[in-house]
């Protein structure tokens, strides 16, 4: 194991909260985000869609960008938060963790509705049959049934927050301690001379802290696969 | 008592459905497959919405288009037991068993869990999920899973159809029990003859989305308007008996019927029991004489009732004849026999039926309280 250096240490533990919480709170908004594009029909779902993917395919720069300008603390989403809240997002690892969460949106979105899709939905009519409401089905069969795919999209999305670099570093910038994630600090060292070594060092954990999520990612779903009886 | 009028655009055809039925016992309903029966079901459950029309059951309005009345189904009371048994993977037999009885109110519990383990013989399987059982095991935990919903009705779409031979043997006698020992009324879908004969009280024909007949079975079996549906190649009799007596030196049992009486290989059933027999129209045949030196052990008097099918038509090889031998006798026999016999209708003839030939499968036990009901229905002359 090599020792960390404080720098080090300030990057990964601020990459691993900022991932946390853009996963944490965009998981619900996910969850709803897929069930509609799994199950309602609903004019302009198309346009929807599309937009729900958006981040993947705009340059991240361009997300960065719209969202200094919608959230930044001149922005109008921006200043209402400041004052009725007196909180800023711009500038702040809260503000990555936005960054993070939008770009991470569209792989949550993806594998929460494939999953939802492969719901065998005669399990919900029988449960309905059974004398449970909508949301007691919900609850209670869909979610459950769907768990698979919601680790999946929890780790997808926490990876994929962790390597996000061009739009946090357009909306936050690159402050140390507060900004300043692995892919930004690693940014940073390239761009310094004799900084190679300490890149390397960068890649390195980066590259050990994606595996270990992988590999979580694979023995959670395993787990819960056996949980709710798929044949695995 | 069920009463359903209800319309529905399905992709071939325009369901138009009208029937009411007993809410008591089992009520069949027999159709060929895309028929329209499991859509009839589907909208008594609620998950099938009627373009028009209404529901009631027991007076009790599940759904009224005109009045704008759709009770969802979890609040419609109706256990559904589904052709694949529809468990849930993600919770053991008991969660599974205890899903629906959780939700209904306590006081509205009818139905005793360790009762209807005991009765379906799943106890060994409680703990067990869902993909550790057999396809039989499956529809007992499913079946016991609407029971204890308590519900007011019990439909079943194809319970059996999903099962092999030997596992359907298995369920069977189940639904028998559940019927008996629960009291609650079914609905039964089904395409099997069999299923039908050793279970239902009342059939209901469904041809192309239409109630082509209703009545209880015997009547509907013996008519000859409704055999395109009751099934030519299968064609075949159901005739309600009571068990009379038991030859042990023979090991045979006594079946007294309404014509008389037949002599069948030994029943397991006491003396006084009452059944249903199936005869099929092609393990019949006739004599104009009474035949003797024959091996058969079942010859019975009747007249040739009614001819099935046309007499000169030189593409038909059989003709089926229906014959009154004091209940509608269904006979198969060639058009060359029928010519070479000289029969009519009216012909005094001697129906002989080989005892083995009964089919055990379809002798079903039925409740003691429909004994006068069965002995008049089959008493009357059928048109």
């Amino acid at each position: 194991m090599i020792d960390l250096s404080p720098a080090e240490i300030e990057a990964l533990g601020l990459s691993l909260r900022i991932a946390f919480w853009a996963t944490l709170c965009s998981l619900p908004p996910g969850i709803a985000v897929a069930w509609l594009l799994a199950r309602r029909d609903f004019p302009g779902k198309a346009m929807f869609d599309a937009l729900v993917h958006l981040p993947l395919v705009v340059p991240p720069v361009v997300v960065g960008y719209v969202l200094l300008v919608v959230l930044g603390r001149t922005g109008p989403v921006g200043r209402w938060l400041f004052e009725t809240f007196g909180l800023t997002l711009g500038f702040s690892w809260r503000g990555a963790a936005v960054a993070a969460a939008v770009m991470a949106f569209p792989l949550m979105v993806r594998a929460i509705r494939l999953s939802l899709e492969a719901v065998d939905q005669r399990l919900e009519d029988a449960a309905r049959t059974l004398g449970a409401g909508p949301v007691s089905v919900f609850l209670t069969v869909t979610l459950p049934l769907t768990a698979p795919g919601l680790v999946a999209g929890a780790i997808l999305g926490f990876a994929r927050s962790l390597g996000e670099f061009g739009a946090t570093i357009t909306f936050v910038s690159n402050i140390p301690g507060e900004t300043r994630t692995l892919p930004i600090a690693l940014y940073t060292f390239t761009q310094t001379p004799d900084g190679e070594m300490a890149a390397l060092r960068l890649v390195l954990i980066s590259a050990a802290v994606a595996f270990a999520a992988l590999a979580a990612s694979e023995i959670i779903a395993r787990r819960v696969r056996q949980r709710i009886g798929a044949a695995s | 008592m069920i009463r359903i009028d209800v319309t529905r655009k399905l992709a071939h055809f325009k369901l138009d459905a009208t029937f009411e039925a007993d809410s008591a016992g089992i009520t069949a309903l027999f159709g060929r497959s895309g028929a329209g029966k499991t859509s009839i079901v589907n909208m008594l459950a609620g998950l099938l919405r009627p373009d028009s029309g209404c529901i009631e059951i027991d007076g009790r309005v599940l759904f009224d288009h005109k009045a704008g009345i759709n009770l969802p189904p979890h609040k419609r009371r109706l256990g559904y037991v589904f052709q694949e048994s529809r468990l849930f993977p993600h919770y053991t037999v008991r969660g599974n068993l205890t899903y629906g009885m959780n939700r209904r109110d306590e006081a509205a519990r009818k139905i005793d869990f360790d009762t209807v383990v005991d009765v379906l013989g799943i106890g060994h399987l409680l703990e067990r999920r869902p993909r550790a059982l057999s396809g039989g095991e499956k529809q007992r935990v499913a079946l016991g899973r609407a029971l204890l919903t308590s519900p007011e009705l019990l439909l079943m779409d194809e319970p059996l159809a999903s099962l092999d031979a030997p596992r359907k043997q298995e369920v069977l006698p189940l639904i028998e029990a559940l019927r008996d020992r629960f009291n609650v009324p079914i609905v039964y879908v089904t395409h099997s003859m069999d299923e039908i004969v050793r279970l239902a009280d009342t059939l209901v024909l469904i041809d192309e989305g239409k109630v082509a007949a209703v009545g209880p079975i015997e009547e509907l079996t013996s008519r000859l308007d409704l055999r395109p549906l009751t099934g030519r190649y299968e064609a075949g009799s159901v005739i309600a008996a009571r068990i009379a007596g038991h030859d042990s030196e023979y090991a045979l049992s006594l079946l007294e019927f309404a014509g008389g009486t037949f002599r069948v290989p030994r029943i397991d059933l006491p003396v006084g029991a009452r059944l249903r027999v199936r005869i099929r129209a092609r393990d019949v045949s006739l004599a104009v004489k009474r035949p003797e030196g024959f091996s058969d052990l079942n010859v019975i008097p009747g007249t040739v009732e009614q001819i099935g099918g046309s007499v000169e038509d030189a593409s038909a090889p059989d003709l089926d004849l229906r014959l009154d031998i004091g209940s509608p006798l269904w006979v198969r026999i060639s058009r060359r026999a029928f010519h070479d016999l000289g029969l009519a209708e009216g012909s005094s003839v001697f129906a002989v039926i080989k005892g083995t030939s009964i089919d055990r499968l379809s002798l079903s036990r039925l409740k003691t309280g429909d004994e006068q009901s069965d002995l008049t229905n089959q008493q009357g002359t059928p048109t």
